[in-house]
């Protein structure tokens, strides 16, 4: 009976040891997770390079900001598979903005994801030294500037977070900055990147010095700082490794096998290798406007099937002087498309606001790998600021601030030459004008326009529907006033 | 060893016992006088016994004179029997009709239903064998109270959505599901043939599973041999075919042409069909896709015990194709299934089973914009089916979005396979008369792996579905799990009238899984023989971004200790405490404590009313709890670098390192505070039976995942502690059952539940989450907002259609801006604009009431099964229209406004631009209906007639399922949904679960 007993309790015995080795087993629930946790970032080099990687990659998502801006101008309309298909698009086209807006919430999601990626760099910019720091910062300063730039103009005052993450907790209570402060920030980010980088980087796609300086040219210009603007941008031209493309070579400037040419001072990368849904646009890695400009059920050569948005209008197109080459490779006038290819066929009854034509820059080309989906996986870079731009500019600048007509003439007519049209040689006001409406047609499709009129206050006389006081700022979409605290104030008139 | 033991054991017994004891045997039988085999017999008070074998005898030795024996066995009263000298016996047992004794799994333990203090549903084996489910799901579908199913899908083997008392939350709102104590998520796994009860703790007492019981608990057990038990083998098969249960009446030709020039004139465009007579009917494309399927099913079950080891085996195959599709939509399962126990001591016992199982499905795109059905419905009535050439006619002009459903079912190559090894183990040892240790484990295996090749295909110009690049994508997942439980329980009599019963126990949970695959273009030929990634190219890995497999690994760990004490078995007290830690809260919240309680008074017992012949049985019983929940995804309390950041240098693909999901470290456990009143009543001789409960159910810091300010950036909404949501219901469940006489019995079950579900508060910025989808691109329709019930609809009211320009003008309008004809929306602020401002509550997926009835009839050889569920009260919206001029639309169509005074219900047609596709009430329809969903003939073979052969039981029987529906609701099937709490009740051309035929056998050697 003893021995009974004494099997029963070693057994009990072992069955408390048992228990007690899981009572003691609290760490059985941490577990490590597969990433890494971003708070034990940046050990190496390569860390640096990866995380500004990921900077960069919010720059696809732009290709919502150039499209957007173009349907807010007089070049085009939202157009669209009919009135109810993308009512952001549609309600921004009429200038009937609501305090709703689902691709103006992506812009303003999208662009705080870029500056918050860059001041994630910034955050740990002093936890390690390798050589390539500095290039690595001035890039990253690059980018903030540019994803900053987009958020000024579309919004104005926008919260301003430097060198530091917004993490969750710190949306409740942030206030909006002015905008001159977001434009000091944006400026030094510029000249730093500016001092710090080369005309030519090793690799294509990277922000270079010449970028750094055109798009400083360009926050200068947006403020009417005509002689610093008209300084870096002479700069450019005079130092920058950039020319416009020939007469001969510009009509092909659009197609896919003449990307980062000459002319292009930046250029936002993408690519056809990867496949994507509409489930998350700014995962893409195709430029997903280009499958929405395009023509609704194409189907015959050089180009491939789209959605019919962004629809340029009869306006535009009357816009181009006879003679101007830039017409035909700028706008695709699919009804004599058809006569000219008789195989090729559309689908031209359907579609919304349809005119005809479309934005022959930014529509699909055939030719590409066609990853699913087809519509957003098209590699068409977004030739975001161009040598023609940078001469545009300079022009404007040294004539709006009365430096020199004289050099402002030679840069606008080495544009309007290298498109077959004869000199100007007004001067004062009415080459200011000529400035404007060259900027127009040579930069039509590419999303300038709309904050071009803006800047320049011309908006309400262009743009049917524009209200004067109201329309320069697009509304904070409500949400994001109300998931930020609700303590701003939206913008005028809104 | 064995027997030395038994030597020390009878040793030990003798010397314990006085010269007075004898050796006791004896036969136990049935009232009929039929034996009754596997009867436990048990000396009172003490472990000493016998099992009766199959001829229905046993012997004890040794047992004291004026000892009790006595006698227990499911289903029968227990029989307690005072030893004599007459050492042989003839034990009778009743037929327990109030089963009152019937042992049911509460979790950790079992209970008699006397003695169960929660609310808990159990549901039998019998009325698995009468509905004949292929899914476990459509047996819980209006049998028990409280519990309501949709179902996702009709197609083979398509999925169903458990709620049990209502939907408390926003995220999962699965109950757990155990399988002989297995954690199962996918119930297609299992064959509804080898279940041999299935228990639904519906309240506080699912407490003991603390951690994930907060949405119920589904106890199922599988079957097993019985002890001393020949070799019994059973066969089921059934056959027969399905058919869809409706089409839904779209125009044909003639009527299409006449409301597309129509509505192409109101757009000011030319009219498109000028001969309208000439199109006649046209192609009904639903008739083209709709098809009677096969079903076949056979298993077979083999089980049997000797006197200390019980086995079973049961293997099954199902396949079953689909009403669209047909083979294209097949599901196919394979199931093996052995359990084996052996009591290696008295008191030192083993039990064990392992399955293995297999399903095969084909795909085809369903419940969206892009199904078959969606097509089906949308697509031209003009077109035929195949052009001059024979190939399928392209669905030029009909938009981007719709095809021809014929070439889309010729153009989808979608497979998913599933292979699972599940297993369990379980060891008690009992010592010192009252105590019992037990470790048990659980595992699960399984693989899951997908193949869909899309192929070069173009369905017409500009269509989003055409592919101009074949590719094959191979997935191959899986996923691990296992628990692991420990404990220690303590039971004892005191002065043969307390009760207690302690439990101290640990657990342990671990699931794990990983995920591979990858993508290849450019399949040789186009052809699906050639569809796999080695004949491809361009492989494009899933985990390429990171460069190692996607996994995930989540564990629990949980302590916790249950008391339950009676007095008499009259007043009864349970109360557990439990400690939950889990990998999904960060450091200062991993652990939770989850305390929950129930009080019974079984007031039959009283004196006052023992003599009662009404009242035969009276429980009243009440319970409170808190449970918790974690079902969130892993890791959301801390920033982890898993984003998505690609791009270009040099042409060249670089990958980032971005932030993934916004973390919240504050998230901790979501608890819901549930109180159940209910009473439980047996009354006239036991014939009828009566369970009432009230509940309500309140759940707090409920994990949601809110829309977050921009600011912070893409990846994911963290997921936070913000809101409340309360159920408040009853149940009510009657039952009958009498036996006229020997040749004829019948019962009739009736059960109905309300539920009322409100969210208390939306700690969000905004005050409200959104989901769900209507249209294209138009706001979410569905949302959680204080004082609405959960995933109620937003949009705007109707107020008829404008039937003048004058009354245009008169009005309210928004954009587009309306003419004659066009909806007129309520301006219900006032301000003469209609806006967003104007949304408003325009209905709720959730039924008011839920409601089930079954009647069973025995008539000599024959029986008689039918049963019948409702759901009243729940609205859908239609949502499977595509809104191209040129695409097909329903005959309420006919109805459209014409002109001034003509309809006030229907908007015109019209191709232009007008408000009345806006989501409104006008989408919005009562989806209430009453289902006639089984009935089944059976006829027994009596035994006479099987004499001779080696057969002792042979039936066949005739069912049909889902044989009709009586709704109001225009769509396919009301009661399908896709069961998300935000954004469910929203029909895009559901899957119709499909009505079946079918003819079957059972058979028993």
């Amino acid at each position: 009976m003893s021995i009974m007993k004494n099997i029963k309790i070693r057994n009990i015995l072992s069955l408390v040891a048992l228990l007690a080795m899981f009572s003691c087993a609290d760490d059985f629930i941490n577990v490590a997770p597969n990433d890494a946790n971003s708070e034990d970032f940046f050990n190496t080099e390569e860390d640096y390079q990866k995380a500004l990687v990921a900077a960069y990659d919010m720059l696809q998502a732009t290709a919502r900001n150039y499209q957007l801006a173009e349907i807010a101008s007089d070049n085009s309309l939202s157009g669209g598979q009919d009135a109810l298909d993308t009512p952001g698009y549609q309600e921004i086209d009429d200038m009937i903005h609501t305090s709703v807006n689902a691709q103006l919430r992506e812009i303003w999601t999208w662009m705080y994801t870029g500056v918050n990626r860059a001041n994630y760099i910034m955050e740990f910019q002093d936890k390690l030294d390798f050589p390539s720091k500095t290039s690595v910062l001035a890039q990253t300063r690059f980018l903030r500037a540019y994803y900053y730039f987009q958020l000024v103009k579309f919004f104005g005052d926008v919260p301003l977070s430097i060198d530091k993450r917004i993490q969750f907790g710190d949306q409740f209570g942030i206030e909006r900055t002015p905008k001159a402060e977001v434009y000091a920030l944006i400026e030094q980010d510029l000249i730093f990147a500016a001092a710090n980088l080369p005309y030519v980087q090793a690799q294509v796609g990277r922000a270079t010095k010449g970028a750094s300086e055109a798009l400083l040219g360009k926050v200068y210009l947006y403020q009417n700082k005509f002689a610093e603007s008209a300084t870096v941008l002479e700069s450019v031209i005079n130092n920058g490794p950039y020319r416009l493309l020939t007469t001969a070579e510009a009509p092909l400037m659009w197609e896919n096998d003449n990307e980062n040419n000459a002319e292009s001072v930046f250029e936002i990368q993408y690519s056809d290798i990867d496949g994507g849904s509409y489930d998350c646009f700014y995962c893409l890695e195709g430029n997903f406007a280009i499958g929405f400009n395009g023509v609704r059920g194409y189907v015959g050569p050089v180009f491939d099937f789209g959605f019919s948005f962004n629809i340029p209008t009869q306006e535009v197109v009357d816009a181009f002087e006879p003679g101007d080459i830039r017409l035909e490779y700028s706008i695709l006038d699919i009804e004599q498309w058809i006569i000219d290819n008789p195989t090729a066929t559309y689908d031209e009854d359907a579609g919304y606001e349809q005119t005809g034509y479309f934005n022959r820059k930014y529509i699909a080309r055939l030719g590409d790998l066609n990853r699913p989906d087809a519509a957003l996986t098209n590699p068409n870079n977004t030739r975001a600021i161009r040598y023609a731009d940078v001469l545009l500019m300079a022009a404007e600048a040294l004539n709006r601030g009365s430096i020199s007509d004289a050099r402002a003439q030679d840069y606008l007519n080495e544009v309007r030459n290298r498109a077959m049209l004869a000199d100007v040689t007004t001067t004062g006001t009415n080459l200011t004008n000529d400035i404007y409406k060259e900027r127009r047609v040579e930069l039509v499709g590419e999303g300038h326009r709309f904050f071009d009129l803006v800047r320049t206050g011309r908006a309400a006389q262009e743009i049917p529907g524009f209200q004067a006081g109201k329309h320069e700022l697009f509304p904070i979409p409500i949400q994001e006033i109300q998931l930020a605290g609700n303590t701003w104030e939206n913008n005028p008139g809104y | 060893m064995k027997q030395t033991f038994l030597k020390i054991l009878a040793f030990f017994f003798v010397a314990y016992t006085s010269a007075q004891s004898i050796d006791v045997s004896g036969n136990v039988q049935d009232n009929t006088g039929f034996p009754i085999p596997g009867v436990n017999v048990l000396v009172k008070n003490t472990s000493k016994g016998a099992v009766t074998d199959f001829d229905g005898n046993f012997t004890v030795t040794n047992v004291e004179i004026g000892a009790t024996l006595t006698f227990s066995y499911i289903g029968y009263v227990t029989k307690e029997f005072i030893v004599t000298n007459n050492s042989n016996l003839t034990i009778q047992l009743e037929e327990d009709l109030a089963q009152l004794d019937e042992v049911i799994v509460i979790g950790y333990g079992t209970q008699t239903k006397k003695e169960i203090t929660g609310a808990v549903s159990v549901v039998s084996a019998e009325t698995i064998e009468a509905l004949k489910p292929t899914r476990i799901e459509q047996a819980l579908q209006g049998q028990v109270a409280g519990v309501n199913i949709t179902t996702q899908s009709g197609t083979p083997g398509g999925g169903a959505t458990i709620s049990i008392r209502g939907v408390s939350t926003n995220g999962d709102s699965r109950p757990l599901i155990l399988v002989d104590g297995n954690v199962i998520e996918d119930l297609s796994v299992l064959n509804p043939n080898d279940i041999e009860s299935m228990n639904i703790l519906k309240d506080a007492t699912a407490g003991i599973y603390g951690v994930r019981a907060a949405n119920g608990v589904i106890l199922i057990k599988t079957k097993t041999g019985r002890k001393e038990s020949p070799l019994t083998v059973e066969y089921n098969a059934f056959g027969g075919f399905q058919q869809t249960t409706r089409k839904i009446p779209v125009l044909n030709a003639t009527e299409y042409g006449l409301i597309v020039n129509e509505a192409s004139v109101a757009a000011g465009n030319s009219a498109p069909f000028s001969d309208l007579a000439a199109l006649g009917v046209g192609t009904d494309w639903q008739d083209q896709v709709f098809e009677n399927a096969p079903i076949q099913s056979h298993s077979i079950l083999m089980k049997g015990g000797g006197k200390k080891s019980t086995y079973a085996y049961s293997g099954s195959f199902l396949t079953q194709d689909g009403i669209v599709g047909g083979s294209d939509s097949n599901f196919t399962r394979f199931t093996n299934n052995i359990n084996y126990s052996l009591d290696f001591l008295e008191n030192f016992k083993l039990t064990s089973g392992l399955t293995l199982m297999r399903t095969n499905k084909r795909n085809l795109p369903e419940n969206s914009n892009a199904s078959v059905l969606f097509n089906a419905i949308n697509m031209a009535p003009t077109f035929g089916i195949r052009d001059a050439n024979g190939d399928y006619t392209l669905a030029e002009g009909l938009g981007a979005e719709v095809i021809n459903p014929l070439a889309q079912i010729d153009d989808t190559f979608d497979r998913r396979k599933v292979t699972r090894l599940s297993g369990n183990a379980g060891l008690s040892y009992t010592f010192l008369d009252h105590f019992t240790a037990q470790t048990n484990i659980q595992f699960n295996y399984s693989e899951v792996s997908l193949d869909i090749f899309n192929p070069i295909a173009s369905f017409g110009s500009g269509k989003v579905f055409n592919v101009d690049r074949s590719s094959v994508f191979e997935g191959l997942d899986y996923f691990r799990d296992y628990t692991f439980d420990a404990f220690l329980k303590y039971e004892n009599v005191f002065n043969d009238v307390h009760k207690l019963n302690v439990l101290l126990a640990t657990s342990v949970f671990k699931t794990t899984g990983e995920y591979t695959g990858a993508t290849g273009f450019d399949i040789p030929g186009n052809n699906p023989i050639n569809a796999n990634l080695e004949q491809s190219s361009d492989i494009e890995n899933i985990n390429r971004a990171t460069g190692i497999n996607a996994t995930f690994d989540s564990r629990l760990l949980s302590y916790f200790t249950r008391v339950q004490y009676d007095y008499k078995g009259k007043y009864l007290f349970s109360a557990v405490v439990r400690r939950d830690g889990s990998t999904k809260f960060g450091p200062e919240n991993q652990f939770g404590y989850f305390p929950s309680g129930s009080l019974g008074w079984v007031v039959s017992d009283e004196d006052f009313l023992n003599d009662s012949n009404a009242i035969n049985f009276l429980k009243i019983r009440a319970s409170y709890g808190i449970l918790g929940n974690d079902r969130i995804p892993d890791y959301r309390f801390v920033s982890l670098l898993n984003g998505e950041g690609i791009y270009f240098f040099n042409d060249q693909e670089f990958i980032g390192t971005a932030s993934g999901g916004i973390a919240n470290p504050e998230i901790r456990w979501e608890k819901q505070k549930t109180i159940d009143i209910g009473v439980d009543m047996r009354l006239f001789d036991n014939k009828v039976d009566i369970t009432a409960d009230y509940f309500k159910k309140r759940t707090e810091d409920l994990l949601v995942i809110p829309e977050v300010s921009g600011l912070l950036g893409v990846g994911g909404p963290p997921v936070v502690n913000g809101g409340e949501v309360q159920n408040e219901g009853l149940e009510f469940a009657i039952g009958y059952s009498g036996n006229f006489n020997d040749n004829f019995k019948f019962g009739v079950r009736y059960n109905i539940t309300y539920i009322k579900n409100e969210v208390l508060s939306v700690n969000t910025n905004t005050g409200v989450l959104e989901g769900g989808s209507f249209g294209i691109g138009q706001p979410a329709p569905s949302r959680m907002e204080a004082g609405f019930p959960l995933g109620y609809f937003y949009g705007y009211q109707t107020d008829g259609v404008f039937q003048t320009q004058a009354e245009i003008n008169s009005s309210a309008i928004g954009t587009p801006i309306p003419e004659p004809g066009d909806i007129k929306f309520v301006d219900q602020n006032g301000d003469g604009v209609i806006d967003l401002d104007d949304k408003v509550d325009i209905g709720n997926p959730i039924p008011d009431a839920t409601m089930g009835l079954n009647i069973t009839l025995d008539y000599k050889n024959f029986d008689f099964a039918a049963y019948a569920f409702a759901s009243i009260g729940n609205e859908i919206v239609r949502n499977y229209q595509n809104n191209n001029v040129l695409t097909n639309s329903t005959i309420g169509s006919l109805n459209r406004w014409t002109g001034a005074g003509s309809t006030n219900l229907y908007p015109r047609v019209t191709g232009g631009t007008s408000p009345n596709n806006l989501f409104s009430d006008y989408f919005v329809e009562d989806g209430s209906f009453v289902r006639l969903q089984n009935v089944q003939l059976g006829y027994t073979f009596s035994s006479d007639a099987l004499e001779g052969s080696k057969i002792s039981k042979l039936r066949i029987y005739l069912t049909g399922s889902n044989l009709f529906t009586l709704t109001e609701y225009s769509g396919f099937d009301p009661t399908a949904s896709s069961g998300d709490p935000l954004g469910g009740g929203i029909d895009q051309g559901f899957y119709p679960t499909a009505k079946q035929f079918l003819l079957g056998i059972n058979l028993k050697f």
